[in-house]
This record gives structure tokens, C-alpha cells and sequence, in this order.
């Protein structure tokens, strides 16, 4: 079929958790991929991301390379989606932002117990991390935001076929709905 | 310090409701609340500790950790900013070497700011150990760094620096009205206690602290209750920035207040009343003892009042530093010894109040009108003012004017004549009614104050042209995030996203959907609040950006979105810390800049 739509994921500072439970839409995945063609993906290996229709990112933003990655899709994907309470909030990741950074490596890299030949890893390859992990709306501009840790695969599905059939998405109350 | 508590716990019987005002002493002597005093209270009262210190930590005036000994709050109203407050809070800082929000070293000052005070109309205003400091400018700032210096105690420090004055410019029916002490009751008795409801009923009073009921309807619902164990509480929590009536009412007409709850309460059948008085008003709690003690040796309060078999007294209750606390439901939570925790409503306070009984909640202007109406009758009150807004209204002019004060006028009075009568000239606008209330432009003038269209509850704050109305705005998003109660969620995250978001604006990160999303933030927070504060805690966001819209939108940048905060900066910890430098090492803050 031609003309399918293009989706892009990734996964920022996030615990692939959202990314299974996407896989979770299990044989309706079948019904999926006749509509849609997977761009940069881990399901893909697609490296970088070009011309997208949707682009899914979970996580937050925990260091300098999230912020590149994020400006990608952001350059390439036509509606950005925050998928996640890490990409929405800052999730897990963000209990440090309570936490100087400074701490935080002294305690990996130099005094913590069993640390062996103490260095903070200083190597142009790396990323720097951020002072504070951050929630993925503020530093690029995000359309849409699935909530959830993670958002079911209901919410996926729902989601995504409300997107591709032409309508505004809309989650019902049963699937925002966690106790 | 065992004894010292257990003294205290005595003194209050052991009641739990009572705990705030046990705090308050802890606080005053130790200048903070030992952990050993919470658990010792704790099992005197016998509350949990977790309970003692939830209340601790939900008032800005007690601390689990020490300050100093003089402890020193300025006033971060948008009045004493418009008087200089920011220079003279760095000028204290630098003068007594301490940092705004800390203790200095040797435990002797500390400094902090603090929520409007109601000195609107003469500050600079500040508080040092709850006292209230007027009309502050470095000379005093010296004097008073000196006096902390040496250590005097209060009580030796010059009266000058906590003259608190009237400044009542313009009288009206209420403020003009001779007054003797018991003739609202005298009143009362000789006309019948149905007859006198009928009168509050006629003259068509509405509750003066913002709301706007009707006041008879409510005294009615609470004396028709099948509960006979009912409550009188004055609301003297006064915390609506740019509101200060209430310090003049009860310093100058204490006998009239008072006398109004005794007449609610031979109304309603209630034989104990509260006045509960906000902790910045300290100054008048001596005063206010003194002359309830007066009205029971006159036979005006206690038993058998005026020898017709009447029984009621009032009980004085500090408040300690929430702006909540002036909302009626949290107020009664505070009566009874808790955090201001907002009820759900219904059931409304004239059913379930103070300890679950019928209670009617009224502002102080409230009773004082209540006391013309018992002695002159409904006729007169309602022969002034609009069809909807009957009698005079008493407000609390401040800001940008030659005479900042108390000004009573007839409701429908249009604004244009009040601007004239304090002196104002080169108005941009007004805040009506507080932060809570409307800003008006300066096109607006012709409106009128009443309930039909611009109510207020009192408080009237005057900008001229030299202002930045979103310094204004700044100003008042901080003060409902600060007061939050922190209760429900669209109000606890919604107002501190709201700061956020319009930092974001104000500092020049805006760029296209950002005034979109303020916009889509402010109706969130107002729609889905639990209580008033939530509700109105976007309205001067939402009520200039429907006057001003291009203010806004002017500090937008032509991009599609740029970070609210230094993305670069944010890398600087870890360049430092990993020793590099290198190109990848830094980003840019917007896409675009990057190319
Ligand atoms: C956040 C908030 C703060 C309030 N503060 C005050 C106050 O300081 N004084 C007051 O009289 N009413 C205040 N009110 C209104 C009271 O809840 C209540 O309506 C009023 O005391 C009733 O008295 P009235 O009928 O005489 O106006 C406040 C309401 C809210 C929601
Ligand atoms: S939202 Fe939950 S599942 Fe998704 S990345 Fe974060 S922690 Fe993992
Ligand atoms: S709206 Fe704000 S002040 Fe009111 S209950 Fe909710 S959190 Fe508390």
C-alpha cells in the first residue's frame, strides 16, 4: 500500500517499559503495519529519523545526546507525542533532580562503596548529563501526551488508530483510569 | 522546657482545638517547635504527632527548625513592592549580614518575607517577632539592625516604628454612625428577636468578605437547624492582598463588631463566638482582650446579658499566617486546632461548622452593619446603595495615590469618582477586589462598585502608567502558589505551573503556543479547584490577557518553541566536573540558533 503512515519511537531517558507495552497490542500489531511503516525505531534499527507523520518518545530528557535526539524527531515527525509518565513528567528518572548532580556523580563515580579507581568518566564521546532530568515539553514543543507507566496497550491502540482514521484522539475515562 | 509544656497544655485544658494557640507560645519562646515539644504535646493531648506536625508545617508562622531570635518578615504585597520593598529587603540582608530566608550564624536574626500584611496604606510593612513595623525606609532599617544588635527587647524599641494608623479619608453611613455601647442590643430586645431578623432581612445586607450572600438567609438557615449548640465566628483573617478595613474596623470600632456577633448570636441561639484574627494583626490582639473584659464588666457579654437571660461570650483566635484560613471552612478547621484545609461544601457551615455544629461565618464589616441595622433599622440601611448592593461599602485604597486609606461610599459608586476623591492621576488600571478579583484598564472607569458589576471585597489597588502590569501579575500568580494549601491537585501543580509558565513568557522564552498554553493552564486551574482560591488563583493572569493581549504577546520570540530555561547552563555542572569544553559539550537553546 502506498502512502503509509510513518512512525518514528525512541526511547530518551526511559526504561523501554512503554516500548513493551506498545508491543503488547500483540496480533493486532499485524493489523497495524498494513497502515503504518515503522521509520526510526528500536523495532527497526533505523538510525535517524526522516519526514514522519507521528513520532512516539518515551522518557525524559536526562542529558545532552536526548536533547539531539528529541530536536530529530522534533524536525521530522509531524506530531510529536509524549508517551509515558517519564516523558511527561520526568518520571522516575527525575527523583535525582532532588539531588545535586554533583552529588550524584561523587556517589557513582568517586565515594561510593566498591567503587574502584575513582573518576568521573570525562570522554568526548559521552554525553554530559543535565543538572536536572526534565520532562520532554520543555525543551521542545510537544502535541499530544499518553499517560501512564506505561500507557496500556489499549491506549496505544486507541491512540494510533484514532490518528491514522482522521479523528482527534481521545482516550475514554477506562483507560486513564489506574486503581 | 517539659514543664513549660506541660504548663501550657494545662492552661488550654488538654484541648486539641486549642493547638494553635499552644504553638504560638512554643514558637515565641523557643523560635521554632522542638520535636521534643511535639511529642511531649502529643501525648498531653493525646494526637497523634504526625497530626501536631502537619499543622506545624501548614502555617507560615511556626518552623520545625529554629529562626532567629528576632525574626524579621517583610511584606511581599505588590503595594510595598510599589514602595520599595525589594531594595530595602537586600539593604536588611546586607546590613545584618543574613540572607533572605535564612538564620544568621549566631541565631539572633533572621529574615524572610511574608504575605501581604495589611499595611498597604503605609509601607513598607514588615513584622519582626509578629509584631507589625509601618512605613519602613532605611533610617529605620538602621534603628531597627541596631536594636536587634544589641539585643533589646521589643518593648524597648521605639513605638514609632510600629505606629499603625487609620487613615480613614471618607466616612458614610456606617463609619459616621454615633454609636453606645449596647444599644444595638438594647435595640434588639425592646423591637424582638424575630422582628430584628426581619429588619437584617430588609435591609438587604450581603456578607461584605467577597462572597456576597445574603446575610439574614444565612443567620435564618443556622437558627432553623435542629442542632441547638450553634457558633458565632467572626472573620477577621483579612488576607486578600491590598485588603486592610478589617484593621481599622477592629481598632476603631471594636465595640460595634463585637456587638453585631452578639446579635447574630441572640439571632442565631448561639452562646460562644469566635473572632478569628490573623496573626499579622497581632497588635491589636491586646486591645481586642481588653475590650471584650470591658463588655462582660458592663454586662454586654457573658451571662444573663443585659439581664434578659442571654448567654454569650467571644474567644479571640490567632491566626498564624495562611491566606486559606480566611475561607470559611478552613477557617473552622483552623478554630478547631487544624491545618486550613478547605471542606467540601455542602454540608455548608450554618449545618455542619465548628465541631460539626451549626455555625454562621461572617466578615468584621459584616457585624458592624448589622449593628446600625439592629439600632436604625432596614429602612435605613437599604434606603442607600443599588437594588442588588444595598448600603455603603467600605474599602482599602492603596498603590499609586495622594491618599491611600479607608474610603466608605454607597454601592454604585462609579470608580472614576473614587480615583478623584484619593488623588489618583495617570491611572493604567486597578485591581478590584484583589488578586482574586478583576484588573481594570483604564477605559473602565465608568463601572461601578457593586455586586451587579464590579464586586470587591474591599481591596482597591491603583497602578499609573510607570507600572509593568505583568510585574503586577508576576506578583500575584506567586502569591496564590505560595498560599496553596497544597489539597487538590489542579490548584498544588496548577499554580506553580502557572508561575512557571508565565516566567517563561515574562523573561522572553516564549515563542507561538505559549500564551496558548498559559491561557489553556489558567482555565484548568480554575475549573478544577476544589475551592475559591484555586478558582480565582489565574484571574489576574486571565483578566489582563483579555484586556492586554498584545503585553503578552509582544515578549513572544518569532520561533515555533524555545526551552523556559538555560538548556546550556544546565550542562554546566557536569562540563566542569568531566573537565571539557569541547563543542559537544555545549547546547544551544533553540534549533535554529544551532544552524
Ligand atoms: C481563599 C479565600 C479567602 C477568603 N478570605 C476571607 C477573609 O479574609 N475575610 C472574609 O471575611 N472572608 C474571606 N473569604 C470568604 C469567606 O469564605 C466567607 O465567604 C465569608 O467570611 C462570609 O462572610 P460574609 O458573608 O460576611 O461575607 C475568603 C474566601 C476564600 C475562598
Ligand atoms: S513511563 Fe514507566 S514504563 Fe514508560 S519509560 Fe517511564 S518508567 Fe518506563
Ligand atoms: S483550591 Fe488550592 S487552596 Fe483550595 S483546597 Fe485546592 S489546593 Fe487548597
Amino acid at each position: 500500500m502506498a502512502n503509509k503512515i510513518r512512525v518514528a519511537t525512541t526511547s530518551l531517558a526511559g526504561c523501554f517499559g512503554c516500548h513493551m507495552s506498545f508491543l503488547d497490542i500483540d496480533e493486532r500489531m499485524l493489523q497495524l503495519v498494513e497502515l503504518v511503516e515503522f521509520d526510526r525505531s528500536p523495532i527497526t534499527d533505523i538510525e535517524h529519523c526522516t519526514n514522519c507523520d507521528i513520532g512516539l518518545i518515551e522518557g525524559g530528557v536526562c542529558n545532552s545526546e536526548n536533547v539531539h535526539v528529541l530536536r530529530e524527531f522534533r524536525a521530522n515527525c509531524k506530531i510529536l507525542v509524549a508517551v509515558g509518565a517519564c516523558a511527561i513528567n520526568g518520571g522516575l528518572p527525575a527523583m535525582r533532580n532532588h539531588i545535586t548532580l554533583e552529588e550524584c556523580l561523587n556517589e557513582a563515580y568517586m565515594d561510593g562503596i566498591g567503587v574502584e579507581n575513582p573518576q568521573i568518566p570525562s570522554d568526548i564521546e559521552l554525553p554530559l548529563l543535565l543538572d536536572q532530568v526534565r520532562p520532554i515539553h520543555e525543551v521542545v514543543k510537544i502535541d499530544y501526551f499518553l499517560p501512564g507507566c506505561p500507557p496500556s496497550a489499549d491506549v496505544f491502540w486507541k491512540f494510533l488508530t484514532d490518528l491514522i482514521e482522521g479523528r482527534e484522539p481521545a482516550l475514554p475515562y477506562e483507560l486513564v483510569h489506574y486503581d | 522546657m517539659k514543664q513549660f509544656i506541660q504548663c501550657i497544655a494545662e492552661n488550654n485544658q488538654h484541648q486539641s482545638t486549642h493547638l494553635l494557640k499552644m504553638l504560638r507560645e512554643i514558637q515565641d519562646r523557643y523560635h521554632y517547635i522542638p520535636k521534643d515539644a511535639i511529642e511531649q504535646l502529643s501525648e498531653l493531648l493525646n494526637i497523634p504527632r504526625t497530626q501536631i506536625i502537619s499543622v506545624v508545617e501548614f502555617y507560615s508562622f511556626f518552623h520545625l527548625s529554629p529562626r532567629g531570635k528576632y525574626e524579621l518578615l517583610i511584606s511581599d504585597s505588590i503595594t510595598d513592592h510599589m514602595l520599595g520593598k525589594k531594595n530595602l529587603l537586600d539593604y536588611l540582608a546586607k546590613i545584618l549580614s543574613v540572607t533572605v530566608g535564612e538564620v544568621r550564624e549566631d541565631g539572633l536574626v533572621s529574615l524572610g518575607n511574608a504575605s501581604c500584611t495589611g499595611m498597604c496604606d503605609q509601607g513598607p510593612a514588615g513584622l519582626v517577632n509578629g509584631y507589625a513595623l509601618t512605613r519602613l525606609d532605611q533610617p529605620a532599617c538602621d534603628q531597627i539592625a541596631a536594636l536587634i544588635n544589641q539585643q533589646k527587647p521589643l518593648v524597648e524599641w521605639p513605638s514609632e516604628l510600629f505606629q499603625v494608623d487609620d487613615n480613614i479619608y471618607k466616612s458614610g453611613l456606617l463609619l459616621n454612625q454615633p454609636y453606645v455601647q449596647g444599644a444595638a442590643l438594647r435595640a434588639m430586645i425592646d423591637r424582638g428577636i424575630k422582628a430584628t431578623l426581619a429588619e437584617v432581612d430588609g435591609s438587604g445586607l450581603r456578607g461584605r468578605g467577597g462572597a456576597g450572600f445574603k446575610t439574614a438567609t444565612k443567620w435564618k438557615f443556622c437558627s432553623e437547624e435542629p442542632q441547638t449548640e450553634r457558633y458565632v465566628v467572626c472573620n477577621a483573617d483579612e488576607g486578600e492582598p491590598g485588603t486592610f478595613k478589617d484593621r481599622v474596623l477592629l481598632n476603631s470600632y471594636t465595640d460595634q463588631v463585637f456587638e453585631g456577633m452578639a446579635v447574630c448570636a441572640a439571632i442565631i441561639g448561639a452562646r460562644q463566638g469566635f473572632l478569628y484574627l490573623r496573626g499579622e494583626y497581632l497588635h491589636l490582639h491586646d486591645k481586642l482582650e481588653r475590650i471584650l473584659e470591658q463588655r462582660r464588666q458592663n454586662g454586654l457579654l457573658g451571662t444573663n446579658i443585659m439581664g434578659v437571660g442571654l448567654d454569650f461570650d467571644i474567644e479571640i483566635c490567632l491566626g498564624a499566617g495562611a491566606y486559606i484560613c480566611g475561607e470559611e471552612s478552613a477557617l473552622i478547621e483552623s478554630l478547631e486546632g487544624k491545618a486550613g484545609i478547605p471542606r467540601n461544601r455542602p454540608p455548608y457551615p450554618v449545618t455542619q461548622g465548628y465541631l460539626g455544629k451549626p455555625t454562621v461565618v461572617n466578615n468584621v464589616e459584616t457585624f458592624l452593619a448589622a449593628t446600625g441595622i439592629a439600632v436604625n433599622g432596614g429602612d435605613w440601611f437599604a434606603s442607600i446603595g443599588t437594588e442588588k448592593s444595598k448600603g455603603t461599602k467600605i474599602l482599602s485604597i492603596s498603590g499609586d495615590c495622594a491618599r491611600p486609606g479607608i474610603y466608605e461610599y454607597p454601592f454604585g459608586i462609579t470608580v472614576q469618582t473614587i480615583l478623584n476623591d484619593c488623588g489618583a492621576v495617570d491611572v493604567l488600571g486597578i485591581q478590584v477586589g484583589g488578586p482574586s478579583g478583576t484588573f481594570i484598564s483604564n477605559q473602565e472607569f465608568e463601572r461601578k462598585l457593586a455586586f451587579e458589576d464590579l464586586a470587591t471585597g474591599g481591596s482597591f489597588i491603583i497602578f499609573n502608567s510607570s507600572r509593568d502590569i505583568l510585574d503586577m501579575v508576576n506578583n500575584f500568580t506567586h502569591f496564590f502558589a505560595h498560599e496553596s494549601c497544597g489539597f487538590c491537585t489542579p490548584c498544588r501543580v496548577g499554580t506553580a505551573l502557572l508561575k512557571k509558565q508565565l516566567a517563561k513568557i515574562v523573561d522572553g522564552h516564549g515563542s507561538a503556543g505559549d500564551v496558548v498554553a498559559l491561557e489553556e493552564l489558567c482555565q484548568l486551574v480554575k475549573n478544577h479547584s476544589h475551592c475559591g482560591l484555586g478558582q480565582t488563583a489565574a484571574n489576574p493572569i486571565l483578566t489582563t490577557l483579555e484586556r492586554y493581549p498584545d503585553l503578552y504577546h509582544s515578549r513572544l520570540k518569532e520561533i515555533s518553541f524555545e526551552p523556559g530555561f538555560d538548556l546550556d547552563g544546565a550542562l554546566a555542572t557536569a562540563r566542569r566536573l568531566a573537565n571539557r569544553d569541547d563543542a559537544g559539550a555545549h547546547l544551544a537553546q533553540t534549533e535554529s540558533e544551532h544552524e
